[in-house]
């Protein structure tokens, strides 16, 4: 008798608010596909500025003083716009690129510019934590530049910037909840229309959770991933 | 094989300018042993990265094979250092790659084809006895392993000449031999010229052929490894030789003497010999002709390349005369005496 009642509530349940599934189905598959492809779109620009960083600083492989100055002044400045403001100083050029500025697709224009000087400091840190010794032996072997950084820099490095795409990964969630509120689509709008202005607080709720769940989904699969290369290596 | 003239360095830094090297001029001879022995931060390291421009001379000039290194574009050195091995004491080898990749590194950077450089790969693999660790990665492999490693990669391109940075440094004594061994086996195989850094003089010792020291920025002095060893010209090279010969400390012996035969003359010497005087014995029949007994109070023979040499602390009894006589006798016969007490 009992089951047969929770089974009833549960039904009921379901039929009242299977709108919800479908929208947070939907919303979550957005957020995926934004967070996703800005991610990948900011490691084409970030990595190689990364590189760039590191390769021109003094004594190394690139050096050019000039350059590493004024790569480093524009990352730092673009770095220090808290991304609500990125957000909407950005909106002309999304429009120019995209045609709009709401929408899944237009959200993927601020969040990959704002990910790119972040995605270079990443590089940048886990590219120094080479040890020199590696880039003069391969120097001594008449490697050039190119070599130094395709053979050595990136393939020693791989674990840290594996490790630092999971990382981007997570921030890139995170904002594109902000951009969920200016219409971005995603998780992030979903919780603002529903949670916040109609104050549907389960919609809230299961939005969170799925966002934690996001997260750490990413963060493990970052780690196998860098034990599986570290693993074969020892 | 190497002509270094006048090759000076200076680091320039916000406060001050650092002479790392300063008018150093060495020539080195095809086919040698060459080491370089300096305390750190006595400029051997420094020396040894501007031969092939890892490190940018300020002056002077490095001819290595007839061409002036710190003449050349950089396409040129890149194909210039192709033929310059170079091994170091942290071996340097890349956690990306398994040893058979290692090696096959530098094929690579020489776009050597495939297929024959997999072959390179598979000689270099049995010259330096490592072939069944070919798929193994650096971090499963011991010091000395990791050097044999660094050594054929070195050597993966042919080289004429072959730097050595403190290869052994890291590595315990035993397995410094079989490196240095191995090394000694190259140079006479491949006829390649070897040009080595260390701050132990065992490395000299065993296996090279000429040796320069080097302090405070300065070549003190070159010479071969039998003589520097026999009769250093500087405190460094002499401390640097003390360091792995003890000669004995006299007052220890000094001290046993005094008084004990109050009748006889008696007087403490030391005996140096090199070569074949140590295979005679001159002290034995001294003692026969001279009638002076002869007290061996400490005694240390050493070998540099095949050559015996050492030294002995003799405390000679007898009359004023036959001591007299027996020491003239040793140096007649080619040793060398210092009269300590």
């Amino acid at each position: 008798m009992i089951g047969h009642i929770g089974a009833f509530m549960a039904n009921t349940f379901w039929l009242e608010n299977s709108w919800m599934v479908e929208k947070v189905a939907i919303a979550t598959w957005e957020t995926l596909y934004m967070v996703v492809i800005s991610t990948a779109l900011s490691y084409v620009f970030g990595l190689p500025l990364g590189v760039i960083l590191v390769t021109t600083a003094d004594g190394h492989v690139l050096e050019s003083r000039g350059l590493n100055r004024v790569l480093g002044v524009i990352i730092n400045a673009a770095r220090s716009i808290p991304f609500i403001i990125f957000l909407i100083l950005v909106i002309p050029f999304t429009r120019l690129v995209v045609g709009t500025s709401i929408g899944t697709v237009a959200s993927m224009v601020p969040l990959t510019l704002a990910a790119i000087p972040f995605v270079a400091r990443l590089v940048e840190t886990s590219l120094k934590e080479i040890e020199w010794g590696l880039i003069e032996a391969a120097l001594s072997m008449g490697a050039n530049a190119w070599q130094v950084v395709s053979k050595v820099l990136i393939p020693e490095a791989l674990p840290s910037i594996i490790l630092g795409v999971a990382i981007t990964t997570i921030n890139l969630v995170g904002y594109s909840a902000m951009a969920g509120i200016v219409g971005g689509g995603g998780l992030g709008t979903l919780a603002y229309y529903y949670g916040y202005q109609r104050y549907e607080n389960l919609i809230m709720w299961v939005t969170v959770i799925v966002l934690i769940i996001f997260v750490q989904i990413i963060q493990t699969l970052g780690d196998k991933m860098v034990a599986n290369t570290i693993n074969k290596r020892r | 094989m190497i002509e270094i003239n006048d090759l000076t360095k200076i680091y320039h830094t916000a406060h001050q300018d650092i002479v790392a090297l300063d008018k150093v001029s060495l020539s080195i001879k095809r086919g040698e042993i060459f080491g370089i022995i300096g305390l750190s931060g006595a400029g051997k390291s420094t020396l040894i990265r501007c031969i092939n421009m890892l490190e940018k001379p300020s002056q002077g000039s490095i001819i290595v094979d007839g061409q002036d290194i710190t003449a050349l574009n950089k396409n040129q050195l890149y194909l210039a250092r192709q033929k310059i091995g170079m091994i170091f004491q942290q071996f340097n080898l890349l956690s990306s790659r398994n040893i058979f990749d290692n090696i096959m590194f530098p094929l690579e950077i020489a776009r050597m084809p495939a297929k024959q450089a997999r072959n390179r790969v598979n000689e270099l693999l049995e010259m330096v006895g490592l072939v069944d660790k070919a798929r193994v990665y650096p971090d499963q492999l011991s010091g000395g392993q990791k050097q044999r490693v660094g050594i054929a990669r070195a050597l993966a391109n042919d080289p004429k000449l072959l730097l050595s940075d403190e290869a052994t440094s890291a590595l315990d004594p035993q397995t410094t031999r079989s490196i240095l061994k191995l090394l000694k086996d190259i140079n006479s195989q491949l006829n390649l010229t070897i040009l080595l850094i260390t701050h132990d003089m065992n490395v000299i010792k065993q296996v090279c052929d000429r040796v320069a020291v080097i302090n405070d920025s300065h070549i003190e002095e070159v010479g071969d490894v039998l003589s520097i060893f026999t009769n250093p010209g500087t405190p460094t090279s002499q401390s640097f030789i003390n360091n792995i010969i003890n000669k004995g400390d006299p007052g220890e012996y000094a001290h046993n003497v005094i008084n004990k035969h109050e009748d006889k003359h008696h007087c403490l010497i030391r005996v140096s010999f090199i070569g074949s005087s140590a295979g005679e014995p001159v002290i034995s029949s001294m003692i026969k002709k001279f009638d002076v007994d002869a007290n061996i109070l400490y005694g240390n023979i050493d070998r540099v390349k095949e050559v015996p040499f050492g030294n002995l602390i003799l405390e000679l009894i007898g009359t004023e005369a036959s001591v007299t006589q027996s020491m003239a006798y040793l140096m007649t016969n080619g040793l060398e005496i210092e009269v300590l007490k």
